[in-house]
């Protein structure tokens, strides 16, 4: 049961592909969070997912003090109090959970950011993927896909690599026929799978060189889960990459922290 | 998600009005009329010359030949969202996807008529410079094959450090011969140069009066925004170098300088004055418009319509100057040149950020932008935000993802402030 004294605010991220719902006490402690797929209408799967989060939590909708929605679906979320863009929500969530961070590489469903920060934990400069999905977690679903690989396994099955193969385009569906050329011609998934992974890393990569890779670079948004995903991005930046974590909620922490902050000083 | 649902949830948000200046009707007329009349004098004998933007216009009006601007037209076409249809049958007669949007819009109403006002009418000469791009010269060789009309190549050497060479300044000149030369063919007339120093001092007066027009945006708020720009800037373009085009923003002038009298602000509570860079994106004008001014957030100048300020001008050394004057245009001049250009304008109208467009189609203007975003950062200390989109075909553009960025960009702005 909720301590009558905590503030409950809640975050909302409708993700293109998830989404991702935290309620947050005091605007410091994950109380309860929860994902569901997106589906094709996000705002009832938005509202389902709200109300088993509070169900779960033991919390009744009056009790949230605030809430605020970001991502994809922000806009369509019409019990939040405000929208944020996922930019503001990212930075927020990551200095809660690594406060040391400096760079910011989220690599959701549909785009990919780099974000990088002041020491203050200020925005300073973003940049986003262009409107190809080369870049992002659509590109490994539709090559699990291709494979006929669950995307939960992928990344672990890139770790039994043995030889180097080459994925020379960037372009997501040119990519799909030459990963099924190479399994004609009989290359070993594991090998296939890593090269998959270099090429998304390297094309993330691009974008932190964008914005300059201040250390340490911190990792969060769904693919961060995918061990293989972050190792080639490591690989590829030539420096380490952490993982917030449960990186998939940073944006939903973030948004409950505007939420929270919203709170203790009303804006206009 | 349908759009209903979007658009329910968008009322949420306070929409704030665009306020149309009233000479907007005036310009219409204005536009109408210009198009008509290309339309059916060459009836009575008049010729008519297709002409790149940047392209010396001001020996077209001397010789009373009509200039008509493709460019324009695809700008047209783009405001009218016939972008993606038209770039499709440029792309079924074989033209490549990643060729300039406006070449393709253009191409496929030469060859298939159509596009917003039935196509444009048939040249009689091509006045091609390639003072704005490469392009031109081959969408315009297309054009002079197709029509089986002359073209003349006006070939301005790029200025890498801003700086016009005597070699080179003698090189374009010497083609302003040719220019002349198939002028005279065309009209069969004697080349009046008393006529080009008038049409080079009504170009002048125009110029001046656009500038002036731009200007009332340095002023707290603005009373404009880049958008009525956009649409005011047909005449200083297609009618420079006439009196309609004097005249016509003679009338714009005072209705702006009454709205700052009136202390009238283009976007209400205005908190964020921004700079544009690059061509519009015709089709979402309106709705960028209002995703801005949502967030109390003004375009106050933009780097397009300031191209059109060549006040080089001098009227005594007519055909010198105007070599002068088109050789060192803002798309001809090297990536420094260009950041110095944006940081007066930033400087000037005191912006709060920059708001560049990567376009697809516009490669010379697009290409520099990542140098040239660094040197704001750094020099400027302003921060600045990068939009992939293309002019006039849609297909090139993610409406969501563009306002994404606009909405993190201008929280960031919020958060420095």
């Amino acid at each position: 049961m909720n301590r009558s004294d905590a503030t409950l605010t809640l975050g909302v991220d409708l993700g293109s592909t998830a989404i991702k719902a935290v309620l947050l006490a005091d605007g410091m402690t994950v109380k309860a969070c929860r994902v569901a797929l997106t589906g094709h209408n996000a705002r009832q799967s938005a509202e389902q997912l709200v109300a088993a989060l509070l169900d779960e939590a033991g919390v009744t909708p009056d009790q949230v003090a605030r809430t605020v929605a970001t991502g994809y679906g922000r806009l369509y979320y019409d019990p939040a109090d405000r929208e944020v863009s996922e930019i503001t929500c990212h930075a927020r969530g990551t200095r809660l959970v690594m406060p040391q961070a400096r760079t910011i590489v989220d690599i959701g469903g549909q785009d990919s950011k780099v974000i990088s920060l002041a020491d203050t934990g200020r925005v300073l400069d973003f940049a986003m993927n262009d409107k190809c999905a080369a870049g992002t977690g659509r590109f490994l679903e539709v090559m699990s896909r291709a494979l006929d690989v669950p995307i939960e396994q992928f990344g672990r099955l890139a770790e039994a690599s043995t030889k180097d193969v080459a994925i020379s385009t960037t372009c997501t569906v040119f990519a799909e026929s030459e990963v099924v050329g190479l399994v004609a011609r009989g290359e070993a998934l594991p090998d296939i799978v890593a090269a998959i992974h270099r090429s998304i890393a390297a094309r993330i990569a691009a974008l932190v060189r964008r914005v300059g890779p201040a250390a340490p670079v911190v990792s969060t948004g769904g693919v961060a889960q995918n061990p293989a995903a972050i190792a080639a991005l490591a690989t590829e930046l030539d420096q380490p990459v952490e993982v917030a974590p449960d990186p998939q909620f940073t944006g939903a922490i973030g948004a409950a922290l505007v939420a929270a902050a919203d709170h203790a000083e009303p804006r206009p | 998600m349908t759009t209903g649902e979007r658009s329910d949830t968008e009322r949420k948000r306070r929409s704030p009005r665009f306020v149309r200046l009233e000479c907007t009707a005036r310009l219409h007329k204005l536009m109408t009329r210009y198009y008509a009349y290309a339309r059916y004098m060459p009836r009575l004998g008049k010729k008519i010359a297709w002409i790149t933007s940047g392209g010396p216009v001001e020996p077209l009006y001397a010789a009373g030949i009509i200039p008509v601007y493709p460019e324009n037209h695809g700008a047209m076409c783009g405001a009218s969202r016939m972008g993606p249809k038209l770039g499709e049958q440029a792309e079924a007669l074989g033209y490549s996807r990643d060729l300039c949007s406006y070449a393709r819009c253009d191409i496929a109403c030469a060859v298939h008529g159509g596009g917003p006002i039935g196509g444009l009418p048939r040249p009689d000469l091509l006045v091609c410079c390639n003072n704005i791009c490469g392009t031109v010269t081959k969408w315009y060789e297309v054009l002079a094959r197709h029509f089986n009309v002359p073209m003349v190549l006006i070939d301005t050497p790029y200025l890498h450090d801003g700086q016009l060479p005597d070699h080179t300044s003698r090189y374009v000149r010497a083609q302003f011969d040719d220019l002349i030369e198939a002028i005279e063919n065309v009209t069969r007339r004697r080349f009046s140069e008393r006529r080009l120093q008038r049409a080079m001092g009504l170009s002048l007066e125009c110029v001046q009066a656009w500038q002036r027009v731009l200007g009332y945006c340095e002023h707290r708020p603005a009373p404009i925004t880049c958008f009525d720009a956009f649409a005011h800037m047909a005449p200083i373009v297609t009618l420079r170098g006439t009196r309609w085009a004097v005249r016509y923003y003679r009338h714009l002038e005072a209705e702006i300088a009454q709205r700052v009298e009136r202390g009238f602000g283009a976007v209400p509570e205005e908190r964020h004055r921004l700079l544009w860079d690059n061509i519009p994106i015709w089709y979402d004008i309106r709705n960028l418009f209002k995703h801005l001014a949502a967030r109390s957030a003004c375009l106050v100048a933009d780097t397009y319509t300031n191209a059109w300020v060549m006040d080089r001008f001098d009227q005594r050394r007519s055909l010198d100057s105007l070599a002068e004057a088109y050789a060192s245009i803002y798309l001809n001049i090297g990536t420094p040149q260009r950041f110095r250009q944006v940081a007066e304008l930033a400087r000037r109208f005191s912006v709060d950020g920059v708001v560049m467009h990567s376009n697809r189609s516009c490669k010379p203007y697009s290409f520099g932008q990542l140098d040239i975003q660094r040197m704001i950062r750094d020099e400027l200390g302003l921060p600045c935000l990068m939009i992939e989109a293309d002019m006039t075909d849609s297909r090139s553009y993610s409406r969501e993802q563009v306002r994404a960025r606009l909405d993190a960009f201008l929280e960031t702005l919020e958060a420095a402030a």
